[in-house]
């Protein structure tokens, strides 16, 4: 059972506190899409082996939706922070880069 | 025979007599048995029968590990099925019988499959019952399903209760021999929080049988203290009867305690399971004895030599009176040495290797023991019980030197480390060609969430095999808080060295090899697995699953290593190669009890009461789970049935006045400037132009389009919208729209609230509604002030009110919030008031009966996921003038656009009669699977009290084109029901009874 810090309220909170949202930094395609684009946003998931970039909510908290980045393979946690962002924090980047020189990046 | 010694036994109270009964019989035991060294004492060497051929079983190990002998323990209601002798501690008292056998142990009839066992390889059930098809169903699988099972499912709700219990620490401690002892010592001199776990009731593990003394003092008495050494400190707790059974992410892990499997009944809870978060984990599960793989291997009578060195020296069991060893290391000679101190016969020991030099082999040459290197077992004689072997060259082909009588064969084959915790969640196993066993990689393990090794293993468990060896390595880091003992993951220190020997002898022909068994429990021999890899299994998975080895309750943990060993020589590549199947959870079998703890029955899931719940139970009322709320159903009068409850709420609301508790209904408040813009992404209608003090009706889907809720929304001020939604959908909507607000519109200013609990929730419906608020009085209700579709806040009977003038009936009705801590009271006010008008409660079959007659769509009956609101004909309620709301784009895909989509239709049966729940229409003609094409479904059917026959909606292909046209509904019993293609509203088309 997976621990990640709630970057709102600080808490260290255990998976049952929390509920899982997917996959993260997903780009909303509305009315105007091609078929492409809406396929592509509705239905294609990364779903990697290593590094992951998630959301989650801190349902039986704060309320919070957060995301995650953590490597699916080994379950380390790289970090979490807000969810009102347009990209991975660089700190975070940085941090996978460390740990894992091959990362290809998040995109 | 099998029997008590007259002196020894270091587990056992001799002063502490104990009777049991197995199978009927009555036997006598001591306190510190186990149930498989009490059998043993009284010559009960056979203890159940094997799966597949029911050939005779006795008992083969001394712990976990034990495949065969499982019994039934206990009766009634607390029966037990697959409990293992070996792990199951005596009490006065205890029942056990054996299993898979009819009629009995002794005789089994089953037994016919042994003498056909040539015909039965590996694969028979799947090559041979396969054609024809049909008699899988009703022949075979009826057959090999009674013949099947091991143990009895009991009949009678568990009579005992279980618990779940929390703990935290910084080191957890799994096993408590003197490896565990010792890393559980040095992290409490680190000052670290430590919890200690250890399976059995005592600590100590394998040392006090295999060694004398541990530096001069006596093997008990140097456990005894640092046993009370770890307990007098504060920042340890040892656990004994405590199973770590898994190992999960970032430090979990799940332990089982038997708290009162040993005192049934005393008023305890019998299992505890512990949920434990740590920071690190250290395994100390030590290792766990191989068999070897000679014809007859399963015989009763023969043991792995631990097994025979436990019960001589823990319980004082005799397994026989002349017991030969046969192995391939040096450990199986602590087994003669015990043996003969126990002053039994070791007619010879068959050592496969060529010499055999070590100070133990020494000594065994010692004591007078005849000692035949280069040999082993051709072939093991008996039928329910050893009467001796014959004896061959380990590398020859079987011919027999000479024969020796003997009541049992101790045998080892080596040692597996039990590397199982380091491997659940992630740490990765390699291959020591010293140890010929699978040893955990210090370099791989499973990692923490900071990425730091969250696994490491000390003792025999990381294939650290010596006594001089462990104790160096561990008592190097005692007391030194500069080396964090979790760090250390010990390593194999080549002292002990165990040839590879997989089959004896190693060039044994087909007539031997299908006599020698590699999993007890399911039947697998080397055999089978050889002829798994002819027939061009390669994987060790697949392997696994065609021949079943490793998958009976014991998981492999006898003789797995032996299996792939013999699949790797037959592949003829190096084993490292064809690898190990997966580790997994939990590491012994968990009862069901002690992972449900507390959760049955009453408390197994939270209930939600609504504030008039109390009265509905004094009522009478009929309850339905609605998410996790309890909804009254009806409420049945005395001699009523239940159907002609709802029938007489219907009537009564259509004719007076009914009253409904909906105060589970969901209740959001959505607040802020851009409100009105944010429900207009989420509702397929515009919310955002709808005046104060009005309701608007509004459709959510998800983005594929699909119909995810609905219900009324009422514009209460300029910038607070209150959002009604279904009784199941509060949260999820709820958590749907904090969704949209905080990951993508985070920049919108809205303030979202469920306020779901905080209103109760009535709905006044009838001919009458009008009439009971006037009497309640406080607000003006009248057709003028208050019209359909609109809401307004006053007080009703002295009650603060805000009124809806919503319907889901039909009829003239209110709904009236209030407070939920004064919803009782209101709900009884009602009552009274209406008494003289014909009040009565009504639950949720009327409503649905209602409005069905009305043809108003129910998310969940309407909807499943795959229907949009267009299906439905609800385009009315979906805005052609906005440029985006959530769905909209899913709903233009050409599948969902598609003009052959089944659309909502209303049916009239010909007969009068009710169509059954989930019927389909059928069309002409069959699918690729011979069924009958289908153009449509049943999505809500009932019987109308109001109309007298049955009405029904459904999606039908092209419906809405169709009216008037006849089609046909299919019925579980083959048959068909006729109905004529209708609009969906039954009753009251001009809506006369609800505008007045």
């Amino acid at each position: 059972m997976l621990i990640l810090t709630c970057p709102y309220c600080g808490i260290k909170a255990d998976e049952t506190e929390l509920s899982p949202g997917y996959e993260a930094h997903l780009k909303r395609f509305g009315p105007d899409a091609s078929p492409e684009e809406f396929e592509a946003y509705m239905f294609a998931r990364k779903n990697p082996k290593g590094v992951h970039f998630e959301r989650w909510r801190h349902a039986y908290g704060c309320g919070k939706w957060f995301l995650a980045a953590r490597c699916t393979a080994t379950l380390e946690v790289f970090g979490t922070y807000p969810a009102q962002v347009g990209e991975p924090p660089a700190d975070i980047i940085d941090k996978i880069k460390a740990r894992r020189p091959d990362w290809k990046g998040y995109k | 025979m099998s029997t008590r010694l007259a002196k020894g036994g270091r587990l056992i109270d001799r002063t502490a007599a104990m009777d049991f009964h197995f199978n009927g019989k009555v036997m006598r035991g001591f306190a510190g048995d186990t149930l498989a060294a009490a059998l043993l004492a009284n010559d009960q060497m056979l203890m159940g029968r094997s799966f597949k051929y029911h050939r005779p079983r006795g008992v083969v190990g001394s712990g976990p590990e034990e495949p065969n002998a499982l019994v039934n323990l206990g009766r009634g209601a607390r029966l037990e099925p697959n409990q293992r002798a070996t792990t199951t501690e005596l009490f006065d008292g205890l029942e056990a019988t054996s299993q898979n056998h009819w009629p009995s142990l002794e005789f089994d009839v089953g037994v016919v499959n042994n003498y056909a066992a040539r015909f039965m390889p590996a694969g028979f059930y799947y090559k041979t019952f396969i054609h024809p098809r049909p008699f899988w169903k009703h022949v075979f699988e009826p057959v090999i399903r009674r013949a099947a099972g091991l143990g009895k499912a009991p009949t009678e709700g568990d009579a005992d209760r279980y618990e779940q219990a929390y703990a935290f620490c910084d080191v957890l401690v799994v096993g408590g021999g003197v490896a565990g002892l010792l890393a559980a010592k040095a992290a409490a001199d680190a000052g670290q929080r430590v919890i200690l776990l250890e399976q059995t009731a005592t600590l100590g593990g394998r040392t006090p049988v295999d060694e004398a003394d541990i530096d001069g003092t006596p093997v008990d008495t140097w456990i005894a203290a640092i046993e009370s050494d770890l307990r007098a400190r504060d920042n340890v707790t040892i656990r004994t009867r405590t199973c770590g059974f898994g190992v999960y992410d970032h430090g979990y892990v799940l332990a089982d305690e038997r708290v009162a499997d040993h005192t049934p009944g005393d008023g305890r809870p019998k299992h505890r399971l512990w949920r434990i978060r740590t920071a690190k984990i250290v395994t100390a599960t030590g290792a766990i004895e191989r068999p070897l793989s000679f014809a007859g291997n399963d015989i009763p009578g023969v043991m792995l030599a631990s097994a025979v060195r436990d019960y001589v020296v823990n319980h004082a069991v005799s397994p026989g009176d002349r017991t030969v060893i046969a192995t391939n290391n040096d450990s199986a000679y602590q087994t003669a040495l015990a043996l003969k101190a126990a002053g039994l016969e070791v007619p010879a020991i068959l050592d496969a290797r060529d010499t055999a030099t070590g100070a133990l082999p020494e000594a065994a040459r010692a004591a007078g023991i005849r000692v035949l290197t280069g040999r082993g077992i051709a072939k093991v004689k008996g039928g329910k019980r050893v009467t001796g072997v014959a004896v061959c060259t380990q590398a020859g082909e079987g011919a027999v030197l000479e024969e020796i009588t003997c009541e049992a064969v101790a045998m080892s084959g080596g040692w597996s480390p039990v590397v199982h915790l380091f491997s659940h969640c992630g740490g990765k196993v390699k291959w020591d060609d010293n140890l010929s066993a699978f040893i955990p990689d210090a370099s791989r393990p499973p990692v923490n969430h900071d990425g730091s090794p969250m696994v490491s293993v000390v003792g025999a468990a990381a294939g650290c095999l010596s006594l001089a060896n462990i104790l160096a390595g561990l008592r190097d880091v005692s007391g030194k808080t500069a080396i964090r003992l979790p760090d250390v993951c010990q390593t194999p220190d080549g002292s002990v060295s165990i040839p590879p020997v997989w089959v004896m002898p190693q060039g044994a022909p087909i007539q031997l090899r299908s006599k020698m068994w590699l999993d007890y429990q399911n039947d697998v021999k080397v055999s089978d697995v050889q002829l798994a890899s002819r027939e061009g299994y390669q994987s060790v998975e697949h392997t696994k699953r065609y021949t079943t080895l490793g998958m009976a309750t014991d998981q492999g943990k006898l003789s797995n290593i032996n299996g792939l060993a013999v699949l790797a020589d037959s592949l003829n590549e190096p084993i490292p190669q064809v690898g190990t199947t997966t580790f997994r959870p939990p590491y012994t079998p968990v009862t069901i009890g002690a992972l449900a703890g507390e959760s049955r029955g009453e408390i197994f899931q939270p209930l939600r009461r609504t504030p008039m719940h109390e009265w509905h139970e004094k009522s009478g009322a009929y309850f339905e789970p609605v998410g996790l709320w309890h909804r009254p159903y009806c409420f049945p009068r005395a001699g009523e049935t239940h159907e002609q409850a709802v029938h007489r709420e219907v009537l009564n609301t259509r004719e007076k006045l009914g009253l409904l508790d909906a105060s589970t209904l969901g209740k959001i408040i959505v607040k802020g400037p851009d409100a009105g813009r944010f429900l207009d992404m989420l509702y397929t209608g515009v919310m955002s132009t709808l005046p104060i003090g009005k309701c608007r009706y509004g459709l959510m889907c998800n983005e594929q389009g699909f119909l995810s809720d609905d219900g009324v929304v009422a514009r209460l001020d300029e910038e607070t919208f209150l959002c009604h939604t279904t009784s199941g959908g509060a949260d999820r909507i709820h958590a749907w729209m904090e969704d949209w607000l905080q990951c993508e519109w985070w920049d919108w200013k809205v303030y979202t609230a469920n306020v779901t609990e905080q209103y109760a929730q009535i709905a006044v419906v009838g001919p009458n509604a009008r009439k009971l608020l006037e009497t309640l009085g406080g607000m003006d209700v009248s057709k003028e002030t208050l019209p359909f579709m609109q809401s307004a806040d006053g007080t009703l009977g002295g009650f603060p009110a805000r009124v809806y003038r919503i319907s889901f009936s039909g009829e003239l009705s209110y709904e009236i919030a209030v407070p939920a801590s004064q919803g009782a009271a209101f709900w009884e006010a009602c009552h009274k008031a209406g008494a003289s008008l014909g009040a009565m409660p009504y639950g949720t079959e009327a409503l649905h009966v209602m409005r069905a007659e009305k043809g108003f769509i129910m998310i969940g009956d309407e909807t499943d996921g795959t229907v949009i609101p267009q299906d439905l004909n609800l385009d009315w309620a979906i805005s052609k003038k906005k440029a985006d709301y959530l769905g909209k784009r899913g709903q233009a895909r050409t599948f969902l656009a598609s003009p052959d989509r089944w659309k909502l239709v209303g049916f009239d049966t010909l007969d009068g009669s009710a169509i059954p729940d989930g019927a389909y229409i059928v069309a002409d003609g069959t699918n690729g699977n011979g069924q009958r094409n289908v153009q449509g479904r049943v999505t809500s059917t009932y019987h109308s009290p109001t109309l007298k026959r049955g009405i029904a909606m459904g999606l039908l292909k092209h419906g809405p084109q169709r009216m008037g046209e006849v089609v046909e509904f299919n019925t579980i019993q083959g048959e068909t029901v006729k109905a004529r293609v209708r609009d969906t509203v039954f009753f009251d088309k001009d809506g006369e009874k609800q505008n007045v």
